[in-house]
């Protein structure tokens, strides 16, 4: 089984840059290269160093970005979901945050916090934390109230019950809420490099938009996905190992 | 026919020390609901005593009031002559729903509440272990819940309580959730479990003919609000074998006896 969804995974890796390969060729745009032209500029990049010092920019705001929205959305979002008087006060902000255009605020965080490494780190948060904040809190909401009778009734403290049966029973969406909120963060990180100073991968995409060097254009959004999409699986790993009988169901239910 | 009834309230049959848990003008109200009115009754020491009614009559709620899970509005509850304020060491309960951690294996399960009590890992696994084995899930210690059948679930439930080693069983519906032939089996073991474990079990179930085959005491609660209609004391057949149970006249007329006074008040 595992092999066959492996193969299938590589199946859908084929088709999607086939057919990019194959749009490229026709072209669909000129400024559209193809699959194989990208790779080579990738590579190249990878192999001059441009990429490594472009990454090494863009990184800063967003680990340092993801890793607040983190821990600050998890820890915040399992207030607000044992609290119903923290769910009025916050919800109603990371709503807000949530649905917020956010390239329209971009200049206001500009004018407030300059255009270092402070505005970029908000962008990154504001994008990834109240998709974290939501999820966890309502995944505690959602415990299954004979878990908590249960712990309860066998002597668990409050905390017990909040560390040995609330948190595991919500990992499962508050895992997801992480996933989105993270891979949102890359998309914030990225949007703070186009909109407020190109630096890093940023940079890379803009500059060679500008001189029409396509194929590193699209080699740069290109690795900033494949970093995106490993860096999900790494969380899947992490989750998998860390609560290993929740990810299925009950065979009988 | 040997078998004492009264009128409710009920006086305890027994003197009061043979008690093992009383509960004493119970009266539980959700807002304007009233669930409980002033509800008094005894469960004998090494007896199983059932609370019997159709749906609605409140007899989870008296469940989780003795077991501390629910504070009643007025009234209170005595365990081996100490007041009930909340969960106890002295309780164990078992959930209908079994109520298992689906990310633990089936001896963290069972060891969960020795966990909660500070017992050391070495010695709460070998305890769970042992209980895993006596309710016949030997083999199973690293499974995890969604592995297992319903009936298996609810055993990992059953001898997680009994590894917390408490006087009181407290049983909310435990086979409602498990097919009929394994009921059965569940039904059985209970009666054993009742004539070799020296505990006091409670055990809600709407079920009339479960009610009368594993029961010392049935206890009929009638429903809005809920009080305790009559008591009946199974006992001409309970030294009978499980196999002969079913088919004894006192035990056909017993579960006779209590549809004719429930069936007014089931919808």
């Amino acid at each position: 089984m595992v092999s066959r969804s492996l193969l299938l995974k590589i199946l859908s890796a084929l088709i999607l840059f086939g057919a990019w390969e194959i749009a490229g060729r026709i072209p669909v745009s000129l400024a559209f290269p193809t699959f194989l032209e990208s790779m080579s500029a990738l590579f190249r990049m990878m192999g001059d160093g441009t990429l490594w010092v472009a990454y090494a920019e863009t990184l800063q705001p967003l680990v340092v970005g993801v890793a607040i929205s983190a821990f600050l959305g998890i820890g915040i979002g399992l207030w607000v979901g044992l609290s119903k008087t923290f769910d009025w006060l916050f919800s109603p902000i990371f709503i807000v945050m949530q649905a917020a255009p956010l390239a329209a605020l971009i200049p206001l965080l500009v004018l407030a916090y300059g255009i270092g490494l402070t505005s970029k780190v908000l962008v990154v948060c504001i994008m990834a934390m109240p998709v974290i904040v939501l999820n966890t809190s309502s995944a505690v909401r959602n415990t299954p109230n004979s878990m908590k009778e249960m712990a309860r009734s066998y002597l668990a403290s409050d905390l017990d019950v909040i560390l040995k049966v609330i948190i595991p029973a919500a990992s499962p969406v508050i895992f997801a809420g992480l996933r989105l909120g993270v891979s949102a963060g890359f998309i914030g990180a990225i949007l703070a490099e186009l909109k407020i100073t190109p630096t890093g991968v940023g940079d890379i995409i803009t500059f060679s938009r500008s001189i029409a060097d396509y194929p590193s254009m699209y080699a740069a959004i290109f690795s900033i996905i494949l970093l995106a999409v490993l860096f999900l699986n790494l969380l899947e790993a992490i989750e998998s190992t860390l609560f290993k009988g929740n990810q299925r169901g009950y065979v009988s239910d | 026919m040997d078998m004492s009834q009264t009128d409710a309230p009920i006086e305890p049959v027994d003197a009061a020390h043979e008690s093992a848990v009383s509960t004493r003008n119970i009266s539980k109200n959700y807002g304007e609901v009233e669930a409980l009115r002033d509800l008094s009754l005894e469960f004998p020491r090494g007896q199983l005593t059932s609370l019997l009614g159709p749906s609605g009559c409140g007899k989870t709620t008296l469940l989780k009031i003795i077991a501390g899970l629910l504070e009643p509005t007025s009234g209170e509850v005595e365990v081996n002559g100490k007041t009930v304020t909340g969960p106890g060491p002295d309780r164990a309960f078992v959930f209908q729903d079994f109520a298992l951690l689906p990310w633990a294996s089936v001896i963290r399960n069972v060891a969960f509440g020795l966990e909660m009590r500070g017992v050391p890992k070495a010695e709460r696994e070998d305890r769970a272990a042992h209980y895993i084995k006596e309710v016949g899930l030997g083999g199973f210690e690293n499974a995890y819940p969604h592995e297992l059948s319903g009936g298996m679930r609810q055993r990992v439930g059953l001898a997680r309580a009994l590894s917390v080693d408490s006087q009181v069983l407290l049983m909310d519906e435990p086979f409602s959730a498990v097919d009929e032939q394994t009921r059965r089996k569940f039904q059985e073991d209970l009666l054993n479990l009742v004539r070799n474990e020296n505990k006091t079990f409670i055990f809600v179930t709407h079920s009339i003919e479960e009610a009368v085959y594993v029961s010392d005491q049935i206890a009929i609660l009638l429903p809005r609000p809920s009080r305790v209609s009559e008591i009946i004391r199974p006992t001409g057949f309970r030294h009978k074998d499980a196999d002969n149970i079913r088919r004894d006249p006192e035990y056909l007329d017993i579960v006779d006896q209590i549809w004719a006074s429930l069936r007014t008040y089931v919808e």
